[in-house]
């Protein structure tokens, strides 16, 4: 599957052959799990071992879940509370589903920083990216339908706060609204939809999942230095390679090992730590709760939405040039889907031709400032709408922009990168010197 | 590398910023007091004569407004729970009229139904009350105190009921009491609790502050009733996947010593 060179499963006995001659799939599996990795990947390449984890333990808890939840305005509140009470290990299953839903954005805030810092996204590694970033937004989609499932008071009002976006669109948000929503306002029909898809896009970003994994496995991983492997010959290649197993996996297991003892103990010690507490009242149409505020991993992108207020000269420059048609609430929307979009496009921005920002010195500071205004982007989304937080916010969502729309493109143009090594073996050996004398010893992969 | 350790260290920091910000919004200019409950942090546990004394307390009086629609009268007699033995469960139950649909008329309640909803319309339901109210926010409003403490329903709720002050005021016909705990200051109900509003079997202390605590550690069983079992859970949980983390670190080193260290031939 790969483009590096490398040995390819041959089936040996009667049976293998048998099988293999009619449907390939142990060299399939064999391949993929077998596959050339670069050896100087450090410990921020183990994220995707966490995010299949947590896509698994999803759909597992979830499925169990559905069995016991029922999707009715009049009883979901009280059929989540029969799982907390009555379903044997509900209450568990229940709270790792909830406090799942965190280790998964965790994990691929982690993931998509990585990539922005080395340059995963750069040529060929583009489809990988956007398909990356499918995921994502189908992850953000998901988590909030589910959300959305307990009907609790943040849950009906988060609802109607983020269906009323769409409705803010011109000439068709109304329509677009009442779609979603499945009539005039959040209501029964908005919560079997909502649950209908929720059970549906899991197995969609599992296809799309295979789909990034096949994408990478074809360009190969990137890696720390960005420099490619050697491919002119299988030797070389193996000079610059692990397999996956069992190597990375045994690495990534332990990382993962590591993360689930955390995220047990929040599960069984403060599993309502990430939650609101609003969301233990049933929802009620009639009472509005005094601050509407949406789950921790939306609030990056909730501050953008929130940001350009009318009194912005930007907001009302737009107003004025549409004649009226982008009002402030559409450019907020606009802003908060441009704030993704900028990211996807990432690839086509960063004009430098180097991948890794380990060889880059101006970009370096850029990037942590990236890093600084997601966090200032996260915290201030959670403050109420008012000053000094407006202004933060317009500040550290310009900066998204500026970062993505000028900073990149400009950089590469005019920075001087560092010299990178020739070699992935080269930078390898730089942190593990090879000692002098006696005879190579490596652990071959189990076959 | 380096580098992204730092972002990684503080991408935990904010994350617990940021949340505490949501949970801290939703907080108001209120006197939660930090009473202390046997329940509190990873090792803390309910107290059985305690959760009973709450339970008389909420079917003394509480129980005359206020409903409990979510728990199972039968719960009442669960490990982790008030523990009560199966007859006096039954017999329990038994003070409750229920409506029976297949008898179309009210019966007797048995272990197997709720207790009964709120008998007053503004009386809210009790069952989640703890969980439904967060008093610690703490330090700096990271809300990390939650690990040690709690949420703090209990202590609000504790510090609702010993906070009134005495003060009354009438807005459009309703009567409203002056609150140290109550978001706004005024609150709707009627002072419960005085001291010696209930007497105990085993003779324990009835002051204001006691009975207080008592019915908010009941409460808090009524919302988090699998407390116990999830705590175990999570202990089992953390010492298992640290025994596998350092036994996965173990081969980990000893896979890679051979690259990392290898010696030219």
């Amino acid at each position: 599957m790969s483009g590096i060179p490398h040995d390819h499963y041959e089936p040996k006995s009667d049976g293998e052959k048998w099988l293999h001659r009619r449907l390939p799939i142990v060299g399939l599996l064999s391949d993929t799990l077998l596959i050339p990795t670069p050896k100087n990947l450090n410990w921020m390449w183990i994220w995707g071992i966490v995010l299949t984890f947590c896509l698994a333990l999803q759909i597992i808890t979830g499925i169990v879940l559905v069995m016991h939840y029922t999707p009715d305005t009049s009883l979901a509140f009280a059929s989540v509370e029969h799982i907390m009470r009555n379903v044997n290990g509900g209450h568990m299953l229940r709270y790792m589903h909830q406090n799942g839903a965190s280790l998964f954005f965790i994990a691929v805030y982690a993931h998509i920083f990585r990539g922005l810092y080395y340059g995963s996204y750069k040529a060929p590694r583009e489809i990988t990216w956007i398909i990356g970033m499918l995921i994502y937004l189908l992850m953000m989609a998901t988590a909030f339908m589910g959300y959305v499932l307990p009907w609790g008071q943040m849950s009906f009002w988060g609802a109607t706060v983020i269906t009323g976006l769409f409705g803010a669109i011109p000439f068709v948000g109304d329509a677009l609204q009442t779609l979603l929503l499945g009539g005039p306002a959040v209501d029964n029909a908005t919560l079997t939809r909502f649950f209908s898809l929720h059970y549906l896009l899991p197995f969609v970003i599992a296809g799309l999942v295979i789909l990034h994994i096949w994408a990478f496995h074809t360009t190969g991983n990137n890696n720390p230095t960005g420099v490619e492997v050697r491919r002119t010959s299988k030797e070389e290649a193996e000079k610059d390679t692990l397999p996956f197993w069992p190597y990375f996996v045994i690495k990534d297991l332990f990382a993962l090992a590591i993360i689930l003892a955390v995220f047990f103990a929040l599960v069984g010690f403060m599993p309502n730590y990430l939650g609101h507490p609003d969301n233990y009242i049933e929802a009620n149409p009639l009472a509005t709760p005094s601050h509407i505020v949406p789950e921790w991993y939306f609030l990056p992108f909730y501050a953008i939405l929130r940001a350009f207020t009318p009194d912005v000269w930007i907001v009302m420059f737009a107003d004025f040039v549409s004649g009226g048609i982008i009002k402030s609430d559409f450019f907020g929307v606009l802003a908060m889907f441009g704030a993704i979009a900028v990211l996807a496009a990432v690839p086509w921005l960063d004009t430098s031709s180097v991948r890794s920002g380990r060889y880059r010195p101006m970009f370096k500071w850029w990037f942590a400032l990236l890093v600084i205004d997601f966090f200032v982007l996260m915290w201030v989304g959670a403050m109420p709408a008012e000053e000094p937080y407006n202004t933060i916010a317009l500040i550290a969502a310009t900066y998204w922009f500026v970062y993505f729309l000028v900073i990149l493109p400009l950089l590469g143009v005019i920075e001087k990168p560092l010299p990178q090594p020739s070699t992935i073996e080269e930078d390898f050996n730089a942190h593990y010197a090879p000692k002098a004398g006696g005879t190579k010893t490596i652990v071959k992969p189990a076959e | 590398m380096s580098m992204f350790k730092k972002y990684i260290a503080s991408a935990f920091v904010a994350l617990g910023l940021s949340t505490s910000g949501a949970l801290a919004a939703g907080a108001y200019d209120t006197k939660v007091i930090d009473y202390d409950f046997s329940f509190e942090g990873p090792f803390g546990s309910y107290d059985v004569n305690q959760l009973q004394r709450g339970l008389q307390i909420y079917t003394e009086i509480c129980s005359a407004c206020h409903g409990l629609k979510f728990v199972p009268i039968r719960t009442l007699g669960d490990d982790g729970g008030p523990q009560m033995p199966e007859e006096q469960v039954i017999e329990y139950a038994k003070q409750f009229e229920v409506w029976d649909e297949e008898l179309d008329d009210f019966r007797e309640a048995r272990p197997t139904d709720h207790f009964p909803e709120s008998n007053l319309e503004n009386a809210p339901d009790l069952s989640l009350m703890t969980k439904k109210r967060a008093g610690f926010h703490g330090p700096y409003g990271l809300g990390i105190n939650q690990f040690f403490k709690g949420i703090g329903g209990p202590e609000y709720l504790a510090s609702l009921l010993t906070g009134y002050t005495g003060e009354e005021k009438e807005q459009a016909g309703v009567i409203f009491y002056e609150n140290t705990a109550f978001p706004g200051g005024w609150i709707a109900m009627a002072p419960p609790l005085y001291g010696d509003d209930v007497e105990f079997a085993d003779g324990h202390e009835t002051d204001l502050e006691s009975l207080s605590k008592d019915v908010s550690a009941f409460l808090m069983w009524t919302a988090e009733p699998k407390m116990m079992a999830r705590k175990q859970a999570g202990f089992a949980g953390v010492v298992f996947l640290t025994l596998l983390s350092v036994l996965l670190y173990l081969t980990n080193k000893r896979l890679w010593a051979s690259v990392k260290h290898k010696e030219n031939d």
